[in-house]
């Protein structure tokens, strides 16, 4: 039987491969976690995501109360959303900590640029997954969310107006919009994303872990220091554990803090008080509020999508930028940490301010 | 010699007539997907004028937000007594506006933007100025009209 599976299936070498796996194992090995962290979620997403779809009716006219029958009439169908309303929010923050932790410990090296050029785009893609999947409960807040975030592609020269219209499936946010945000959610982004994970991960198999420069100046002057632990079973226990804790937050978050569902969206209400973005873009809600109507002749809005966009595009072609030297990766450490300060300091700002 | 080598000669020419129609075929289905992707105009009739309610029911120091054609339009009785009426699409980045009766103000809740009675924008990241709309009443109907 044995024999039978293992001509049809050769799986032994991989398991061999697997066996001779070893992970290096120093002071900052925690941050390798996080990237299996975010492919965690990432499942819980596929899985929560399928289970929703088979209630979700992606229709203006039914999409809200759709959602309210899979909380209020579907057996656990109040767990499966906060699940995936949960889910979403911990892969953007165990995304956020992946990509800072490899930036700091400067594992985007060569040969790792194209692991880091996928991982950035992951990272978009995943605001992307969390901006269309906002509008799918067709609720006040997802309205008025999907309607300044579409427009913020209006700003855009030459081709802002037809950024928009693409988005919205036409020129105001309406049942199409919803309809065309569904169809990214559920089937382009999925599609892209999962292509992109495979290539992701078997760049990190093909490259091994990357070792920080301080942890390797310290191995080359004492050999005896070179530390790593098997992969099978030592690393992967240690990813089940983390797993598993991920599990339990997830569910405490989820059954203790249901995901609130909010009143339906009406076209013709003025926007509510309050009203702000989930925490992952209120750093760039909060930059959209101070930024003047006019900088220094330009249209501010142009300016903030400006610096925003060129932001990302350093992010991503990081590797490329940042030369090999010991300055110049402090330079990216002072440049990340500058970032991230920003970041923190703007949703800081966002949260305290309170509706005059 | 060997032509592949060179890439001259006939084999050149094969090779660029095979990439030449390899183009074709991809740009024959990339083009129809671009083209599906862009929504098609679905033309609607411009509203010009519509009724707004009831004037009687809007009270002093007090707006109403109506539907104008596919957009939100805002009608004020400013604490005056005079009714104004404006579009209620924020010029910052396309939210519902609101009045606000403590601030005798129209106000976005989205990013804080501010206009006064006159539709101009007065505080917050707001571009430009609501566009103003005419008002009528007649009987006890309000009609708003797009200024041409």
């Amino acid at each position: 039987m044995k024999a039978w599976l293992e001509e049809r299936l050769p799986l032994s070498g991989v398991i061999a491969m697997l066996r001779h796996k070893r992970v290096p194992h120093h002071r900052y090995s925690v941050w390798y976690y996080f990237g299996g962290m975010t492919l965690f979620l990432f499942l819980i997403q596929v899985g929560t995501g399928a289970l929703l779809l088979l209630y979700y009716r992606p229709s203006a006219a039914e999409a809200y109360e759709s959602v309210q029958f899979i909380v209020s009439r579907v057996p656990f169908g109040w767990l499966v959303r906060s699940i995936h309303a949960w889910s979403a929010n911990l892969m953007v923050a165990s995304a956020f900590a992946h990509l800072f932790s490899v930036l700091f410990l400067h594992a985007y090296r060569r040969p790792r640029e194209l692991t880091w050029m996928s991982g950035v785009v992951l990272l978009l893609l995943t605001l992307g997954f969390g901006f269309t999947g906002y509008l799918l409960p067709w609720n006040e807040v997802s309205f008025f969310a999907t309607r300044v975030g579409t427009d913020i592609a209006a700003t855009v020269p030459l081709a802002g107006d037809a950024l928009v219209r693409f988005l919205r499936g036409g020129d105001e946010v309406t049942g199409a919009t919803l309809t065309r945000l569904f169809g990214f959610h559920v089937a382009i982004l999925p599609a892209v994303a999962t292509v992109l994970v495979a290539f992701h991960l078997l760049l990190v198999q093909g490259h091994g872990m990357s070792v920080p420069p301080s942890v390797e100046a310290q191995d080359a002057s004492d050999p005896a220091a070179v530390r790593s632990i098997p992969f099978l079973p030592h690393f992967l226990l240690r990813d089940l554990f983390a797993w598993t804790a991920v599990l339990a937050v997830l569910a405490a978050l989820a059954t203790l803090y249901p995901w609130e569902l909010g009143a339906k969206a009406d076209p013709f209400a003025p926007a509510p008080a309050g009203i702000r973005p989930e925490w992952y873009f209120l750093w760039a809600f909060e930059t959209l509020k101070h930024v003047p109507p006019t900088v220094a002749g330009v249209n501010g809005e142009l300016v903030a999508v400006a610096v925003m966009g060129a932001g990302a595009g350093v992010a991503l072609l990081l590797p490329l930028l940042a030369g090999s030297s010991a300055r110049a990766r402090a330079a990216v450490v002072w440049a990340g940490a500058a970032a991230l300060l920003f970041m923190s300091a703007m949703t800081a700002l966002a949260l305290r301010t309170v509706t005059p | 010699m060997n032509l592949a080598e060179h890439g001259g000669g006939r084999r050149g020419v094969l090779n660029w007539l095979l990439g030449l129609s390899g183009g074709g075929v991809l740009a024959s289905i990339v083009y129809p997907m671009v083209r599906y992707l862009a929504p098609p105009d679905v033309p609607e009739a411009a509203a010009l004028s519509v009724n707004a309610g009831s004037a009687q029911a809007l009270t002093p120091n007090s707006a109403r937000v109506v539907p104008f054609g596919a957009r939100p339009a805002i009608v004020i009785r400013t604490a005056g007594g005079e009714l104004r009426a404006f579009s209620a699409t924020c010029t910052h980045l396309d939210c519902t506006v609101q009045y606000r009766p403590d601030l005798h103000r129209i106000w976005c809740a989205c990013h804080n933007g501010e206009y006064d009675l006159n539709g101009r924008n007065v505080a917050g990241p707001p571009p430009r100025p609501l566009d103003p709309y005419d008002v009528d009443v007649a009987g006890d109907e309000i009609t708003i009209t797009r200024r041409s």
